[in-house]
């Protein structure tokens, strides 16, 4: 892999500007992806916020979900804010009907679970992997991760409810550092991509 | 589990959090829905957020007299009934309606110019709220008087419940053009240039450093085709809401997932061909050189 990797950003809908320009940020050639031969290109993907049920029927409509999911099986490395946490869940605990996921981790997600927009908040959160302290977690609307799999790794918690997982080169997070300005879990996604560890 | 649990305290309704949650509604559509049916029917086709009210645009048009917020138990209905963000409307001024549309809970509060106005003089001091607000403009001072009074999204007004499209067009370009005339202003220029606009000073610096609002922008009033939607898109607008267009025509379901899937692809005319096939009829529009200025709802604010 060159230094520079390049990595799409899923732009069906969601916060994908503010992703382009945090990879930017960490030194990646970030490109938005909307169709299946834009993902060939990539050396990576992160799924952004976003409506998780708008996201998945775009997906679905535009032949980009199938080639997605393959190439999660075939190792891209992928990561998932917040809707895009959801999306990369092997279960959702409540989905709406004809809401399919990419899959990638096995976990089962709860949607909407610290409550709707008055609940959204702000808060630190230690991220396994990242250092330098803690990162400012932005949490919007935000789902949490209700139990993972023997596959699966706890990168954080918080309020004792799990808020960022790995499974190899596939990782998410239930908040939005793409709304912060602190580049650091960009930086180990990035660095993910760049070394496949 | 072996990683350290984080324990600061939580902070709600900050600025981040409320402008946050709309930058997540990019790149979609927010539809106008006035029962829980029409509301699912706007989420299986793939709107981001809907906008719970009584009557659409169109109707509060042709029905007259005072247009409120909805009663509480329809609103409640649509919350329930869905489980992507539920926005709803109060009056301009109208700071209790607005209490308690986030004592009810919704996600997003417009502080619409389609209701009747409560207030001739003042807009409510949105900062004072947990829950984000969303207000309408036709320039870009006014836009960033709304951002003052702590406004977390825009939408260019239009002209709702007409069906044309000529209005969005008109205060989109507008909002955009003002923002590129700041771009060429020095500091010097700067301060005059907040006078004119009367708007903060601060904010008309950020917009000329950023060459954008601080907040998210969306379009709204008067667009009724994919093809409508597609244009706001690639005249600027981040989304798009929809109004009567969607409910007013004669097959929603299907108008609704071609507005999406349009507004998604909004730079791909093949797709927007393919959205506009067969949908139907359109919503019966109106022309607005003909409406009569107290019936044009973009004059309302301030």
């Amino acid at each position: 892999m060159s230094s520079t990797p390049t990595i799409g950003v899923l732009a069906l809908q969601g916060d994908v500007r503010e992703h382009l320009a945090a990879l930017a940020a960490a030194d990646a050639a970030a490109v938005p992806v909307r169709r299946p031969e834009e993902l060939a290109g990539v050396d990576g993907l992160v799924i952004p916020g976003g409506e998780s049920t708008t996201i998945s029927k775009l997906a679905a409509l535009f032949g980009l979900a199938e080639p997605l999911r393959a190439a999660i099986r075939d190792g891209l490395p992928v990561y998932g804010t917040c809707a895009g946490l959801i999306m990369l869940a092997d279960k959702i605990l409540d989905p709406r009907s004809g809401q399919e996921t990419f899959g990638g981790i096995d976990m089962i997600v709860r949607r909407n679970a610290f409550g709707r927009q008055n609940e959204s908040f702000e808060a630190f959160v230690d991220v396994r992997g990242v250092a330098g302290g803690p990162v400012e977690g932005v949490f919007i609307r935000a789902p949490w991760v209700e139990s993972v799999g023997a596959r699966a790794e706890v990168l954080a918690e918080y309020d004792g409810h799990i808020v960022a997982v790995r499974q190899g080169q596939v990782m998410a997070t239930s908040f939005h550092p793409e709304l912060t300005g602190d580049h650091r879990v960009h930086e180990l996604f990035v660095h993910t991509v760049r070394t496949g560890s | 589990m072996s990683t350290t649990p984080s324990t600061a305290t939580p902070e709600t309704g900050t600025a981040r959090v409320k402008r946050g949650m709309a930058e997540q509604l990019k790149g979609g559509v927010i539809m106008d829905v006035v029962t829980p049916e029409q509301a699912k029917i706007a989420e299986d086709a793939g709107a981001v957020a809907v906008m719970a009210l009584e009557r659409v645009p169109a109707d509060i048009r042709k029905d007259g007299g005072v247009a409120r917020m909805s009663d509480p138990d329809m609103i409640e209905g649509i919350i329930n009934a869905v489980s992507i963000p539920v926005m709803a409307k109060s009056r301009i001024g109208h700071f209790v309606e607005a209490q308690v549309l986030q004592a009810l809970g919704v996600d997003y509060i417009d502080e619409s110019e389609v209701l009747t106005p409560a207030d001739e003089v003042n807009h409510s001091d949105k900062w004072a709220f947990t829950t984000p607000f969303v207000c309408g403009a036709t320039n870009l001072g006014e836009a960033l008087r709304r951002i003052a009074e702590g406004a977390a999204m825009i939408r260019s007004k239009g002209e709702a419940g007409t069906g044309n499209v000529v209005e969005a067009v008109r205060h989109l370009r507008q909002i955009k053009g003002e923002i590129s005339r700041l771009r060429g202003l020095d500091n010097n220029e700067l301060y005059a240039a907040a006078k004119e606009l009367r708007a903060p000073y601060e904010l008309v610096k950020e917009v000329a450093e950023l060459g954008k609002l601080p907040v998210v922008l969306f379009s709204a009033g008067g667009v009724a085709t994919p093809a409508d939607a597609a244009l706001m898109r690639q005249l600027g607008a981040e989304g798009v809401f929809v109004g009567s267009g969607i409910f007013k025509s004669g097959d929603p379901a299907k108008r609704a997932a071609a507005i999406v899937r349009a507004t998604t692809f909004f730079d791909d005319p093949k797709v927007i061909a393919d959205s506009s096939r067969n949908l139907g009829e359109a919503m019966v529009g109106i022309n607005c050189d003909v409406l009569p200025e107290s019936e044009r709802y973009a004059n309302r604010g301030w």
